[in-house]
């Protein structure tokens, strides 16, 4: 049974939360919007390859705006979860996981180049 | 209570190498098709339809479904298991984790038929 009595001794609502801390949220957020930006992308995929005629449709339909909305969504979802887990992955290897720093570090390399190419993804889109 | 039997293999070390490995495939599928479309601009249908054809790179779309299937499965049970509880949403939130978990686990089945469809059917 769950002890209700069991103390939490991080009310993260009334503290101050690292970078670090919003790296590893937005990694979630932007993992569940990845997953449901999938059903997008296997739409676009689908078209992609079903005829030609579907195939230069493509075209003018990302140009529609609810739907350049819901690619460029997913995109940046998608680009700032992978930005996000590579920074894990190069942690796992030991790299920059030994002190706070590092991590803190890290997270805002991994800001930085995420924004970077949220800025590529954007101008992308909105050349459609 | 939070269990495991919903996770993907059960075995906390399995999920976390099953996580990094299918983030690799995932990874080189993007590089790779987005090095090939930066590399051939206005690419034509009939060349779009013929590398997707091509039987190595139907195995790799369909490795890299596979490896979205194992990765959201592990990481949405993560999110569940995390902020679906009973300290955070009451005594009801047991079972609506189970629900949810349950439509997580449908939404990965219609992805990874619609993949397959989609893959074979060009």
């Amino acid at each position: 049974m769950v002890d209700k009595k069991r103390p939490v001794n991080l009310d993260l609502g009334t503290i101050r939360l690292p970078i670090t801390s919003y790296v590893s949220i937005l990694h979630r957020i932007s993992g569940v919007i990845t997953f449901f930006g999938l059903a997008v992308m296997l739409w676009l995929l689908d078209l992609s390859l079903d005829s030609e005629q579907s195939f230069n449709m493509l075209k003018d339909l990302v140009a529609h705006p609810a739907v350049t909305f819901f690619v460029w969504g997913s995109l940046i979802a998608l680009a700032y979860h992978t930005v996000a887990g590579i920074r894990h992955l190069v942690m796992d290897f030991g790299l920059g996981e030994e002190s706070f720093n590092s991590g803190r570090n890290s997270a805002w390399i991994a800001v930085a180049l995420s924004l970077l190419v949220i800025l590529v993804i954007t101008s992308w889109v909105l050349s459609w | 209570m939070v269990g495991i039997v919903s996770s993907f293999s059960r075995s906390g070390v399995t999920n976390w190498l099953i996580q990094r490995i299918s983030a690799v495939v995932m990874t080189a599928y993007i590089l790779f098709v987005t090095a090939y479309l930066l590399a051939n601009p206005g690419i034509s249908y009939a060349q779009w339809a013929e590398l997707n054809s091509l039987l190595s790179m139907r195995l790799f779309s369909l490795l890299t479904m596979a490896s979205i299937a194992s990765h959201a499965w592990i990481g949405i049970w993560c999110v569940l298991t995390d902020y679906v509880t009973v300290r955070l949403l009451g005594p009801k939130a047991d079972m609506i984790r189970k629900v949810l978990q349950v439509g997580m686990v449908a939404v990965i089945l219609v992805y990874l038929v619609w993949a397959i469809d989609i893959l074979w059917g060009i």
